[in-house]
C-alpha cells in the first residue's frame, strides 16, 4: 500500500516537474546550474491568510536539488511569509509542502532539515561565534571532537576562523552575516533559506558577498532559496527567479529568460528598465504613437516591452526588420559606459534609450533611432502596485 | 546649547532635594550611631563604638537579622517561582491579551500595602476565610493557629506583595529578547524546552537578578507584615529598629542597626548590578 502511494507520489512529482521545466525551456546561461530532474522541494497550492488579509494565494513551485532559486518581490508581496512557511515559523492556511517525498509543512521547525539565515542574522548574543556555529550540532548531541572540527571547517569556509572566540556584538555586520551563514551550513541542511541576508550591508560589501555566496552555494551543493527585493541581486545570483506579486507568482524563469521574455508588463517593468508600449494591433501591424512594427498578435489592444538597450542610434541603411523613428532629446543621464536618454518621438511618446556614452545635450535637431521588431516583446497586462510606481 | 542660568535652574532643585531629604538624614544617622544614651534618657554626643560592639556581641540582633534574611530569601524564592512563569507566559504566549494581563498584574500595586496585609489577616485568622473553609469541608476540626502570627504568614504576605516587583523586571527582560533568536534556535533543531534553557533563560538573567534583588531587599527591610501578621516568632530586624527609635528610645543603637542594614543592602545591590552587567548583551 505504502509502496503504491510512493510510486504514485513520485509519478506526481515528475509530471509536476515537466510542467515547470516546459516554462523554463529558454537555454540557461552557461554559468548557472540547470535544474536537475530530481525535485527536492514541492510547494503545492500554498495559501496564507492573516485574518481577512490574503498574503499568499495558490503558490505552486518545484525546486530542484542543488538549485539556487530566488524569490523576488516588493515589500508586502508575501516573499518572507512564503519563506517562513518553508522554515516552519508560519503555518500555511491551505496547501502542502513536500521535501524529497515527505510532508514538510506538518513538521515543527526543529524537525526540518532546513536551516535559515535571518535578515538580522539572529546570532545568540550570549554565545561566542564558535558556540553560535556549534549550536545546531550541540543540540543534535554530536561528539565534542566532531563539533569542534566541523565548526572550525565552517568558520574557515566563511573566512572567520580568527573570530571563533569573539562575541557577536564585537564583530561587524558583514562578519555577523558570515557567521549566520556558517551556523546554518554547518548542519548540512537539505535546504538553506536566506531572508534578505545582504540587505543590511553596504553596496560594495554586498556585491562581494553576492559573488561569494553564489560560489559557496556551488561548492557545497545545497539548495538555496534566497529572498530579496533587489532585482539586480536576483539576476546576478539565481538559477531561477520566482517573481512574486501581491501573493501570487507572476513568473518563474531563469534570469535571462525573465529579462528577455517577460510574460507580463509587471515583470517587464520590475526586472530592469523597460519601455512599456500600449499598442493597437490591426492586421499584423502594431501601432503606438508614430511607431509601427509587424506582429503576429491578433487585432486589438496589446502591451509590448521594449528594453532601452534594444533601441540604437540609427546607422547604415534600414533593413526590413528594423523600425526607424525620429525623436527629440528630452534629457540625458550619464551612467559610465552607457547613457540613459529620454526622447520624445512624434505624437508625444516618451522612450528611454540606453546607448553608448556620448554627449548629445547640444543637439537641437531630432535624432534618428531604430529598433528591431523582434525586440518588442508582447506582454500580458498586469497593473503595477503603488510602491512600484513610486520607484519607477 | 542651554544657557548657564537655565541649566542651574533645572539642576539645583533636585540636588537640594536629595541633599536635604537623603544625605542629611543619612549623615545624622551616621553621627547618631556613634553616640550613646545616658541613664536619664538623653542623647550623649560623645563618639564611641559601643553601639557596634553591642550589635556584634548580643545574639538577639544577630538572630533577628538572620531570621529576616531567611524570610527575605524565602520571599525571593517564592516570588521568583510565581513571577517568572507568569512573565514568561505573558511575554511569549498571551498574544493579543498581553496588555490586559499586564494591567491585571499591576493593579494590586495600586491598592494600599496595609489593605493587602489586612486582607491576609482576615484570610489566615482563627475565624478567617481559610480556617472556616477547612472546617466546613472537615479537613480539620479546630482552627489551625500556625496560619496567622508566624513566619509563614509573613512569607506568604510578602510574597503576594512583592511578586509584581519580581515580575516586572523579568517581563521587561523577556520582552527584550528578539523573537528571531527563538526562531533561530528552533531552526537549528532545538525543541521548545531546549530553546528555553539555552537561549531564553540565559538572556533573561538580568531581569531575574533585578527581580530577586527587589524581592530580597524590600522584604528584608519590611516591618509592617511582621508587625501585623508575624507574631513573636515572626519579628524582623526592622521591627527592632522601629522599637529602638520608639518605645525603647535608643536612637544611637537604632541608627547603628540601620546603617548596617544599609551597608548590607548596598552591597547586595552592587553585587547584583555587577552580575547583571556580566549577563547583559544588548
Amino acid at each position: 500500500m505504502a509502496r503504491v502511494a510512493r510510486t504514485l507520489l513520485s509519478a506526481n512529482l515528475s509530471s509536476a516537474k515537466t510542467t515547470t521545466m516546459a516554462t523554463t525551456s529558454e537555454p540557461v546561461a552557461a554559468t548557472s546550474n540547470p535544474p536537475t530532474s530530481a525535485s527536492l522541494l514541492s510547494i503545492r497550492n500554498v495559501a496564507k491568510h492573516f485574518g481577512k488579509n490574503i498574503v499568499l494565494r495558490d503558490i505552486s513551485l518545484e525546486i530542484a536539488e542543488g538549485e539556487f532559486l530566488t524569490i523576488l518581490g516588493e515589500s508586502g508581496s508575501g516573499k518572507t511569509t512564503l519563506l517562513r512557511i518553508l522554515a516552519g515559523f508560519e503555518q500555511s492556511t491551505s496547501g502542502e509542502v513536500w521535501m524529497s517525498g515527505e510532508r514538510l509543512d506538518t513538521e515543527p521547525p526543529y524537525r526540518r532539515r532546513v536551516n535559515t539565515v535571518f535578515q538580522s542574522y539572529a546570532l545568540f548574543p550570549h554565545m561566542t561565534v564558535e558556540q553560535n556555529v556549534g549550536y545546531g550540532l550541540a543540540i543534535a548531541k554530536r561528539p565534542a571532537a566532531e563539533i569542534q572540527s566541523r565548526v572550525a571547517e565552517a568558520l574557515a569556509k566563511v573566512k572567520m576562523s580568527a573570530y571563533a572566540k569573539s562575541k557577536p556584538s564585537k564583530i561587524s555586520g558583514g562578519q555577523q552575516q558570515r557567521i549566520a551563514l556558517a551556523r546554518a551550513l554547518v548542519n548540512r541542511p537539505r535546504l538553506l533559506l536566506l531572508d534578505e541576508p545582504l540587505s543590511a550591508l553596504d553596496a560594495n560589501l554586498r556585491r562581494q558577498m553576492q559573488v561569494e555566496l553564489k560560489a559557496l552555494q556551488r561548492e557545497v551543493g545545497i539548495t538555496f532559496i534566497f529572498v530579496t527585493h533587489d532585482q539586480e541581486e536576483a539576476m546576478v545570483m539565481s538559477d531561477r527567479i520566482a517573481l512574486l506579486r501581491s501573493g501570487e507568482l507572476e513568473q518563474v524563469a531563469s534570469p535571462r529568460e525573465i529579462y528577455n521574455r517577460p510574460a507580463t508588463s509587471y515583470t517587464a517593468q520590475f526586472i530592469g528598465h523597460t519601455n512599456l508600449l500600449h499598442a493597437d494591433v490591426r492586421q499584423g501591424t502594431a501601432t503606438c504613437g508614430a511607431l509601427q512594427w509587424p506582429t503576429s498578435l491578433p487585432d486589438g489592444a496589446a502591451f509590448f516591452s521594449l528594453r532601452p538597450e534594444c533601441i540604437h542610434p540609427a546607422s547604415g541603411s534600414p533593413s526590413n526588420a528594423t523600425i526607424r523613428f525620429r525623436a527629440n532629446l528630452r534629457d540625458q543621464a550619464f551612467h559610465g559606459a552607457t547613457d540613459l536618454l529620454r526622447v520624445e518621438s512624434a505624437g508625444g511618446l516618451i522612450l528611454t534609450i540606453r546607448a553608448a556614452s556620448r554627449d548629445l545635450r547640444n543637439s537641437e535637431a531630432p535624432l534618428e533611432f531604430e529598433f528591431s521588431a523582434a525586440d518588442a516583446i508582447p506582454v500580458r497586462a498586469t497593473s503595477l502596485s503603488s510602491t512600484f510606481q513610486e520607484r519607477a | 546649547m542651554f544657557s548657564r542660568a537655565y541649566r542651574t535652574a533645572i539642576t539645583v532643585p533636585p540636588l537640594v532635594w536629595v541633599a536635604v531629604f537623603l544625605l542629611v538624614p543619612y549623615l545624622l544617622m551616621f553621627c547618631y550611631s556613634f553616640w550613646s544614651v545616658s541613664e536619664s534618657q538623653a542623647i550623649v554626643h560623645s563618639w564611641n563604638l559601643d553601639n557596634y560592639q553591642e550589635l556584634l556581641t548580643k545574639t538577639v540582633y544577630w538572630h533577628t537579622l538572620l531570621r529576616s534574611m531567611w524570610i527575605a530569601a524565602r520571599v525571593m524564592f517564592f516570588s521568583m517561582l510565581l513571577g517568572y512563569p507568569l512573565a514568561y507566559f505573558l511575554s511569549f504566549y498571551a498574544g493579543g491579551r498581553k496588555d490586559l494581563y499586564y494591567q491585571l498584574v499591576i493593579i494590586p500595586l495600586w491598592v494600599s500595602y496595609l489593605v493587602r496585609a489586612y486582607a491576609w489577616k482576615t484570610i489566615l485568622g482563627t475565624d478567617g476565610v481559610l480556617n472556616t473553609l477547612l472546617q466546613y469541608v472537615h479537613l480539620t476540626s479546630h482552627p489551625l493557629d500556625f496560619l496567622l502570627y508566624s513566619p509563614f504568614a509573613v512569607v506568604l504576605t510578602l510574597t503576594h506583595i512583592y511578586t509584581p516587583f519580581t515580575f516586572l523586571p523579568i517581563y521587561a527582560s523577556l520582552e527584550h529578547i528578539p523573537r528571531n533568536l527563538v526562531e533561530a534556535s528552533h531552526d537549528l533543531g532545538a525543541t521548545p524546552a531546549q530553546t528555553f534553557w539555552r537561549v531564553i533563560f540565559p538572556l533573561s538573567i538580568p531581569g531575574v537578578l533585578a527581580g530577586a534583588t527587589f524581592a530580597f531587599v524590600l522584604s528584608l527591610g519590611d516591618f509592617l507584615a511582621p508587625l501585623l501578621l508575624g507574631g513573636p516568632s515572626g519579628i524582623m530586624i526592622s521591627n527592632i529598629v522601629v522599637s529602638l527609635f520608639g518605645a525603647a528610645y535608643n536612637w544611637p543603637l537604632g541608627a547603628a542597626i540601620s546603617l548596617c542594614m544599609l551597608a548590607l543592602v548596598l552591597g547586595l545591590i552592587f553585587f547584583s548590578e555587577r552580575l547583571e552587567k556580566k549577563w547583559s548583551f544588548q
